[in-house]
């Protein structure tokens, strides 16, 4: 812990030395806008920050610690928040050209909460356009690059809090995940990452991609670490009528509970198929191994569905974009078109400048699965599917206790590979998506490098609110093999 | 089903949005593939099966109808594009 420069020790570590009088938010805070600074001409991950906003919350911090007033284990620790997240008075883009110049007049709930917690907000970190993507390509403001490799991509929607996790520009960040958009990044990157269950967290002050779909979580570099984060923005909120009121447990402390038996590990075979790279495939058979040498357990199970949900998700949550972007009309906030003479021309002609190709192409999916005629035989065809996936994984919960897999398909690839074919670039969720529209908590965290030194990501997927039991299954396996100790040079 | 037919026009006008005539080749183009990828679920045996809207076990919330603070005038048209006298404007609607 000691020879860890300060940028890249933990949420944990570094709650420790603020408590222990070690350190200072202040001094945190700087040492955290220097390695941003420090990095940033390489890394790119982040659409704006504010300095002066930063070292007066991390001031006030300072303040009330020495007046034994700390808010909590997360008092005075920088946080960075994906760019489709509000907070009050600063920039809010979703890294599209359409909301170039918001401001956001309210915080989300989970800035709120973040805030009574004593965080200090850092950076707006960018994302594919309103977190359609999967490389952060789409991104309308700059182009990210993965830490390990820079001529690689970061993942993808949240690749900008992955990326500035990885590089150390941040201890902490949030993102959302909508088929995959926290857990791929995470993978991608070496960090971790988790999607809670569907109603965990309040969706309030999110730009909406898919509301049937997203759902804001954590990154951090241990699953302490994201587990510690979870407590900060879980439970119901009446301001997201979606936001379940579930008791929200000591996640932290039941890390390292006692269990009365051992975990029950399912391994569903539709996901270690054709497209599987063969170093990841190793990689996660040798996690297998550790479970199995911890007691667990393991089980071959069957998600005869799984084939289905890449196809449904694309139906399901393009119907729901096109209805929720439809709200960017230019007329009360966002980009207005200058060209525009009349109502109507302020829609098509602002909308069209404003929306980048990845985002057209889905609200033109999305409007022709919903159109008249065509209704059935996409969307509710879909959302019937939907019913067989989540159906899938309810029998499976009934012999395992959490289900295995690879978070993605391969490692990171190339700048430019996938990016003049949206289909090939949709397969990089395979493994994440039905999570989503089976509404569960997944977690994503390294499980090993490639020989080329690129990160490898296994995913656990739990059952429905039950993120105490999955972290403590992650945390097993993560807190023996410490593959956050591998940072990227840069 | 057979392959799709694909009115980009029509498309266009539902989704308000103004297209050149490259974006709507290219958008033709792209949109067959994936509707031609989402065919297969059509394979799916769903007699008898229930959609699923959202996975959630939450049908109607309700809550106390009282007044409480929301956004000033001041936070509402912060962003407006343009505004008069506490007002969003925009062109001549009705001649």
């Amino acid at each position: 812990m000691s020879d860890t420069p300060l940028h890249f020790k933990t949420v944990a570590e570094l709650s420790s030395l603020l408590a222990n009088g070690s350190l200072t938010s202040v001094a945190l805070t700087e040492a955290v806008i220097t390695r941003t600074l420090a990095v940033e001409d390489r890394v790119q991950a982040f659409n704006s920050h504010d300095r002066e906003s930063a070292l007066n919350q991390a001031k006030a911090s300072d303040a009330r610690r020495a007046a034994g007033r700390s808010l909590g284990p997360l008092d005075g620790i920088p946080i960075g928040l994906k760019d489709v997240i509000a907070v009050r008075d600063q920039p809010l883009t979703a890294s599209s050209k359409i909301l170039a110049n918001f401001v956001s007049p309210y915080d989300a709930t989970v800035t709120t909460r973040l805030r009574d917690a004593g965080m200090v907000f850092w950076g707006r970190l960018n994302m594919d356009e309103f977190a359609m993507g999967s490389s952060t390509e789409n991104s309308a403001t700059r182009i990210t690059a993965n830490p390990h490799d820079l001529t690689r991509i970061p993942g993808g929607s949240s690749g900008g809090s992955a990326a500035a996790l990885a590089a150390g520009q941040l201890p902490a960040t949030l993102g959302s995940d909508t088929g995959g958009s926290i857990r791929q990044p995470a993978a991608l990157c070496g960090v971790v990452g988790l999607k809670p269950t569907y109603g965990r967290i309040s969706r309030y002050g999110l730009i909406a991609y898919a509301s049937s779909l997203d759902q804001i979580g954590p990154f951090g570099r241990t699953v302490e670490d994201v587990a510690m984060l979870l407590q900060a923005i879980a439970g119901a909120d009446d301001r997201d009528s979606t936001s379940f009121d579930a008791p929200v447990p000591d996640y932290r402390a039941a890390l390292s509970a006692p269990r009365e038996r051992p975990w029950r590990i399912g391994i569903p075979k539709e996901y270690f198929g054709a497209g599987l790279d063969p170093e990841v495939a190793t990689a996660v058979q040798n996690a297998i191994a550790h479970y199995r040498s911890l007691g667990a357990e393991i089980r071959e199970i069957s998600l005869p569905h799984t084939e289905y949900a890449l196809a449904a998700y694309y139906i399901i949550a393009t119907a729901e974009a096109s209805s929720n972007l439809a709200r960017f009309d230019g007329v009360r906030y966002g980009h207005r078109s200058r060209e525009a003479e009349t109502l109507l021309d302020i829609y098509f002609k602002s909308r069209a400048e404003g929306f980048g190709s990845e985002v057209k192409l889905r609200i033109i999916l999305g409007t022709y699965v919903l159109s008249s005629g065509y209704y059935d035989a996409y969307y509710g065809r879909a959302q019937k599917v939907r019913t067989l996936i989540r159906q899938d994984f309810t029998r499976a919960f009934g012999e395992v206790d959490v289900i295995l897999t690879p978070t993605a398909p391969t490692p990171a690839f190339k700048r430019g590979e996938k990016s003049a074919d949206p289909l090939a670039m949709y397969l990089a969720d395979i493994y994440t998506i039905g999570v989503n529209l089976a509404g569960l908590p997944a977690i994503s965290m390294p499980c090993g490098f490639t020989t080329a030194g690129l990160p490898i990501g296994l995913q656990l997927i739990g059952r429905p609110f039950a993120e105490a039991d999955l972290l403590a299954a992650a945390h097993a396996y993560d807190h023996a093999n410490d593959w956050s100790k591998h940072t990227p040079n840069l | 089903m057979s392959a799709p037919h694909i009115d980009i026009d029509h498309l266009a006008m539902l989704s308000r949005l103004a297209l050149t005539d490259a974006e709507k080749t290219k958008l033709t183009t792209q949109l067959g593939d994936i509707l031609g990828y989402i065919e297969q679920l059509q394979q799916v045996n769903v007699d008898g099966v229930e959609p699923t809207a959202h996975a959630t076990p939450i049908f109607n919330v309700l809550q106390a109808d009282e007044p409480r603070p929301g956004l000033s005038v001041e936070d509402a048209l912060r962003n407006a594009p343009a505004q008069r006298d506490n007002m969003i404007v925009v062109p001549r609607v009705v001649e």
